[in-house]
């Protein structure tokens, strides 16, 4: 057996440290913080506890930002994040999220986010290895508008087709909630901004906690009897299985959003002949991929065997890796699949659904089919 | 009488032939086992060279050859079920076995006690 190595940087934590070491939770580095990446349960089990009952995640390492204009009009905020993302932020309602992405010059992707109206501000949430990057670059380029990293803030994602039950003992009013809706709600008397949202495919809820409650309303879930602790292992296989990006491997500043495949994301009104066409950094690019394609694109890939492929693997047109055509960006095995999953970019040319495709592991070539997105069905309440 | 290596693997010597494992800390430490690849029958193995890739949800890992050999046979069950390695890592979950060229490196090896005090 290989030995691991071990990161002696130190580590920062989340409001919720000790709760994992009281869990029993096997702790790595992840993005600068100290955080748990399975518990006693095992990643598999987490994984698969999540998809049929509630899993709760803490995700506190993710950078918590406020916008808001020097105005105090919602508009003036939304206007200027307009032009560092490529999303509708100006007709997005009060009360409601949108996901969107930082884009520089050359139309590759910063950093993946989620966009909240919260009335007279935006609330921006972005990721932990980002969150500097992205605040200086709010700050540098979002005129007329205070930016604040909120330092006193836990957040924890509650997913799974049980997490409304879960979270309804704290607050009835949950289940008029809609995929995407943000709402102000105390939880236990402590007020909290819970979003119908969140990374596993699953229908659940990011809860946005003051830090100082957060080991109080985690333990509150928790004590449901369909809500267990989930780690940073199962959070990652869960999000695969539900096609979902990770920032720093299927998306970053050399893939623009066309490659990545979320043209979804965004809206007729920056498209070329909306609106507020373009005005986001890149746009001329992004834009023209937009109507002409792109030469690559992120697809699924199913690896036939049962070994996982992992990221990084380089993928061939031949069993025999004469013409290397593309790479692994994320690949595991996921457990709702009972099989490997993976995610990737190829040519567009190969990037129908049911292509093969062959990936170098271990000297070998092993089959791969591109399958669509995502490997499970989500469970979102639209 | 089992002898550890500071690779994390087991072996049990019968006669010339050692049957080969890996340990309760290092299933462990894994995690949950998803894909485990064995060698073929008729490997020449070398000591501390690539044997076994054994996969957790998480990452892939090698597992080494404890000392040189031939592997005369291949445990099938972990591969059709990487789980047996989780839940019998040091009994039913043994990964192949090797017919020694030296048996005598066999006393090379750690002691239950030594493996203990090395993992703390």
């Amino acid at each position: 057996m290989g030995d691991q190595t071990n990161d002696q940087t130190v580590l920062k934590i989340t409001p919720l440290h000790a709760l994992h070491l009281s869990l029993g939770a096997k702790m790595v580095p992840f993005a600068g913080y100290d955080m748990p990446v399975q518990y006693p349960l095992g990643v598999m089990k987490e994984h698969l506890h999540t998809r049929t009952a509630a899993g709760l995640f803490d995700v506190s390492h993710m950078g918590q930002v406020i916008v808001k204009a020097k105005s105090g009009e919602y508009a003036d905020a939304a206007l200027a994040l307009e032009k560092l993302v490529p999303v509708d932020i100006l007709a997005l309602k009060e009360g409601r999220q949108r996901y969107g992405f930082f884009t520089d010059a050359n139309g590759g992707i910063l950093d993946d986010l989620m966009i909240t109206n919260r009335g007279d501000h935006l609330l921006v949430v972005v990721n932990a290895a980002c969150k500097d990057q992205d605040v200086a670059h709010m700050k540098a380029n979002l005129a007329g508008c205070d930016v604040e990293l909120l330092e006193d803030r836990a957040l924890i994602a509650l997913q799974g087709p049980r997490a409304q039950a879960v979270l309804a003992e704290l607050w009835a009013g949950v289940s008029a909630m809609k995929f995407m809706d943000v709402r102000e709600v105390p939880l236990h008397d402590v007020p909290c901004i819970v979003s119908r949202s969140g990374y596993s495919g699953e229908d659940g809820f990011e809860i946005s906690v003051p830090a100082d409650k957060a080991e109080e309303i985690a333990k509150a879930l928790l004590e449901h009897p369909d809500c267990e602790a989930i780690g940073l292992g199962a959070r990652d296989s869960l999000r695969l299985e539900a096609g979902l990006c990770l920032y720093g491997n299927d998306i970053d500043t050399t893939t623009s959003p066309i490659e990545a495949s979320l043209e979804w994301a965004l809206q007729k009104a920056r498209k070329t002949g909306g609106d507020r066409e373009g005005g986001f950094p890149g746009a001329e690019r992004i834009l023209a991929e937009l109507a002409n394609g792109t030469s690559r694109r992120r697809v699924g890939l199913k690896p036939e065997g049962k070994a996982p492929v992992r990221s990084h693997a380089k993928l061939y047109a031949d069993a025999e890796g004469k013409t290397e055509i593309g790479e692994v960006t994320s690949g595991t095995f996921g457990p709702s699949v009972e099989g490997p999953v993976a995610m990737g970019y190829l040519p567009t040319a190969q990037s129908t659904p049911g292509t093969q495709v062959y990936a170098e592991v271990r000297g070998k070539y092993l089959p791969m089919t591109v399958a669509a997105l995502p490997f499970i069905t989500p469970t979102y309440k639209r | 009488m089992l002898k550890f290596t500071a690779e994390h693997e087991w072996l049990k010597l019968e006669g010339d032939v050692a049957t080969v494992g890996i340990t309760q800390h290092a299933a462990d430490q894994l995690g949950d086992l998803v894909f485990v690849e064995l060698p073929e029958v008729g490997a020449e193995l070398v000591k501390d060279g690539n044997a076994a890739t054994v996969e957790s949800v998480k990452a892939a890992s090698d597992v080494y050859s404890p000392l040189d050999g031939e592997v005369v046979e291949i445990n099938q069950a972990i591969v059709d079920d990487p789980s047996l390695v989780n839940s019998d890592p040091q009994a039913a979950a043994w990964f192949f076995k090797l017919k020694l060229k030296n048996v005598s490196d066999v006393d090379g090896l750690m002691d239950e006690a030594a493996y203990k005090d090395l993992i703390g």
